[in-house]
């Protein structure tokens, strides 16, 4: 139906338009692209002044290098050969690498598997359900962080409480042997349910004759699900593939956390950005911590680009 | 129990999440972020002060984290017409030296005072932060403080900030566990090992605890044992002696190590909800810390209910039980920041927000500080005073005032954040059993004198 007005309206336009003179087209083309930037205007100057200039800001700083002792001295690229040979920085982000290769496939398996699962569902259950998962995501993370701190208690979490009836210890999910695992788990608890939601609305688009069609040629559940429904999200899969590796490389706020309830595990390079954090706060040293956040978004973007780039036939985005 | 526990709980968990919110800054903070002074020198209307101001005074902006603040600076406000103190609680510890250090690279931002740790003066004096307070006046109330806590917030000459309080070390002990398994409070380390190894293999609680986030306390064991970390003079500023490694240091580690990996002590990080449960429940026979615990173990609800009248205090186990050596956990003074817009009155300020006995009473007698004041230090009533928390022992009179008195004083690192941070990461490593105390202390040394390097310092090791 939007389909159909949406044509009828263009529809006059693109009739009327050749008729014009060229001159007059000209100047209607010129007009147009005047009204055009006014409405980009206030888009390119918070554009401007809050990602384009702080990043030039932040090259500039990292151009420079800052000694308690000898003040501040211009450094060229020495801070960046200092970030890539910084073992500091370096176990960050082989901490961050791994954690990717793991919780990306862990992450959309569990919010394609959840959206799959509600999409065939059509009971009233399945709205509840839907809001329950989602809700993670609604929580702010530094919240959601403190409350996964108390859960993971070792004196008086739940589960602590439930190893105590059978008078066992609990593993405690912060410790060096577990904390990959333990921010793993609330990492996706945390943004499962905002990517099931993608994808979900993803399933929703599709026209359900398709289905119809499938299960006339005899597919079976199974089949639909993944011979037909995956391979029609898939742009919606690559969409949130794109998020989760942003998100994981920089990953911050939850570790940031729970550091305090860490014991000493979650240290301040634990992530590059925690490590730029201490780095510009607590050490005082922001032409470095400038460098670390600079190699990081160099990192990111070369990252995603190739990525997007390998897939742009297979997404729709392109 | 359980509501305590849940009341502790959420009492952290609120702390954390308000430190979470609380990076909205103090924009008014600084004097410097105002317009300059008048020739008069009042300094500019405050704004976001969180006390009520007496008279119309100019005012000083004070940063303060102490639990009784809100008095001190009431007791200061009334006794003054020509001053009077804007006040705002900004946190404690890394909270507070987080907004310290951004607002001292910022160049604004600085509040006119500020309450500092002794170990964090020399960090910010040499980013110029910090005013010399001797043209001020300091050595007017030098008189009033021990040798030892004097030069704690002295460099060479000069002097940046006016001691409050300071943090003897004493070793507190629950008298329930030791009466039970039998155990007397250890007079030497030696001993503390014996009666930890007793009082497991007899079925009872840790020990201690080795948490790896009180840095501090643990350097303050090294040094009674004869460790000297760090050697500078900001008269020579470019010059640092780094000694994290020799054999004493190493020892300290090693034993504490040793406790740790056999399961006497705990690996909990200290002032965590899980560390006070557990103070609270007899998860600890002792906790090593200084003379201002008492009053934090209050505020976090150790004392009341089931762990009530079960405290006491010992003086700090010695390496050598001829030749006792006293350190100090901790402590603060009030600093004068180069962003303030009238430092005479600041230095009125940090002379005397601590000083008139309406404010040294409340504090000692509420526990929650030990005053460094002489005028404190040498009454009778403090000496005789029968501390609460510990059912009436005369705790500053057996432990805290010999302490005091023959602590001698440390000289600290302008890299004292850094340092902190790395000896943190040493102590989690040892708790996880990847290190030795000797590795560790290795460790520890090579990684700070690579980091002093780098920050421009000619390293002495």
């Amino acid at each position: 139906m939007a389909h159909a007005t949406a044509v009828d309206v263009t529809s006059p336009d693109s009739t009327t338009r050749p008729r014009a003179g060229r001159g007059r087209r000209g100047l209607n083309e010129r007009k147009r692209s005047r009204t055009g930037l006014l409405f980009v205007l206030p888009f390119a100057v918070v554009f401007l002044a809050f990602l384009v200039a702080p990043l030039l800001y932040a090259f500039y700083l990292s151009l420079y290098s800052k000694g308690l002792a000898t003040g501040v001295v211009f450094a060229g690229l020495k801070n960046y050969t200092t970030a890539f040979t910084d073992p500091q920085f370096l176990k960050g982000v082989w901490f961050v690498v791994r954690f990717a290769l793991v919780l990306i496939p862990v992450q959309m398996f569990v919010s394609l598997a959840l959206a799959l699962v509600l999409d065939g569902l059509t009971t009233r259950f399945s709205r509840f359900a839907r809001l329950m998962i989602f809700l993670p995501y609604a929580i702010p993370a530094v919240i959601g962080a403190l409350m996964w701190g108390f859960l993971y208690s070792p004196t008086f979490g739940p589960m602590q409480q439930i190893a105590d009836l059978v008078g066992a210890q609990a593993p405690f999910l912060l410790d060096p042997d577990h904390v990959f695992g333990g921010l793993m788990n609330v990492v996706t608890w945390q943004w499962a349910g905002y990517y099931m939601i993608i994808i979900f609305a993803a399933l929703r688009g599709i026209d359900a004759s398709v289905y119809e069609a499938a299960r006339i040629d005899g597919a079976s559940s199974w089949q639909i699900a993944f011979r037909v429904k995956v391979p029609m999200i898939s742009s919606a899969l690559l969409l949130i593939l794109v998020f989760a590796l942003i998100g994981t490389l920089q990953f911050f706020t939850e570790p940031q956390a729970l550091r305090l309830v860490s014991n000493g595990t979650i240290t301040p390079d634990f992530t590059p950005n925690i490590y730029a954090f201490s780095q510009a706060f607590a050490y005082a040293n922001f032409n470095y911590a400038s460098a670390i956040s600079f190699s990081l978004g160099i990192v990111v973007f070369i990252a995603v680009y190739v990525f997007l780039f390998l897939t742009r036939k297979r997404g729709s985005i392109s | 129990m359980r509501k305590s526990i849940l009341a502790g709980a959420s009492g952290v968990a609120l702390v954390l999440a308000l430190s979470a919110c609380a990076t909205s800054a103090n924009n008014s903070g600084g004097g410097a972020s105002a317009p300059a002074a008048e020739e008069s020198g009042t300094s500019p209307k405050l704004t976001d002060c969180t006390n009520k101001m007496k008279n119309d005074a100019p005012q000083v902006s004070v940063w303060g984290w102490y639990p009784n603040m809100a008095t001190v600076v009431d007791n200061f406000n009334a006794g003054h017409t020509d001053v009077q103190i804007c006040w705002n609680n900004v946190g404690q510890g890394q909270d507070e030296y987080t907004k310290v250090q951004t607002a001292i690279s910022a160049k604004k931002g600085l509040p006119d005072v500020v309450m500092l740790e002794a170990d964090h003066l020399s960090s910010y004096s040499i980013q110029d932060a910090l005013v010399d307070l001797v043209p001020y006046g300091a050595n007017d109330v030098k008189p009033s403080f021990s040798e030892g806590a004097w030069k704690d917030v002295s460099s060479g000459d000069k002097v940046y900030a006016i001691p409050v309080d300071g943090g003897p070390m004493g070793l507190i002990y629950r008298t329930d566990v030791f009466k039970k398994y039998d155990v007397t409070p250890p007079k030497t380390w030696a001993e503390f090992a014996d009666s930890a190894a007793k009082v497991k293999a007899a079925g009872g609680p840790l020990f201690g605890d080795l948490g790896s986030n009180v840095p501090a306390a643990f350097m303050a064991l090294q040094i009674q044992k004869g460790a000297v970390p760090f050697g500078y003079d900001p008269a020579n500023p470019q010059a640092l002696t780094v000694k994290l490694n020799d054999q004493a240091s190493k020892d300290v580690l090693n034993y504490w190590a040793d406790l740790s990996n056999k399961g006497l002590v705990g690996k909990q990080d200290q002032f965590t909800t899980d560390y006070i449960s557990g103070v609270v429940g007899g998860k600890y026979a002792t906790y090593t810390s200084a003379a201002w615990a008492p009053g934090y173990l209050t505020g976090a609800g150790v004392g009341k209910g089931d762990s009530k009248g079960v405290w006491a205090v010992a003086p700090l186990p010695q390496w050598d039980e001829a030749n006792p050596v006293s350190v100090n956990w901790g402590g603060s003074a009030f600093a004068v920041t180069t962003q303030a817009t009238d430092k005479k009155l600041a230095a009125v300020v940090a002379k005397g927000i601590y000083a008139d006995p309406a404010s040294l009473e409340d504090g000692w007698k509420k526990q929650v500080i030990f005053p460094l004041n002489k005028s404190v230090l040498d009454s009778t009533e403090f000496a005789e005073n029968k501390t609460d928390f510990f059912s009436g022992q005369q705790a500053n009179k057996e432990v805290y005032l010999p302490a005091e008195g023959a602590y001698k004083g440390v000289v600290y690192a302008p890299i004292t954040t850094y340092y902190y941070a790395q000896f943190q990461a040493e102590l989690a490593k040892i708790n996880s059993g990847k290190v030795t105390g000797d590795q560790a202390a290795d460790e520890l040394q090579a990684n700070i004198v690579k980091y002093a390097e780098s920050q421009g310092f000619k390293v002495t090791q």
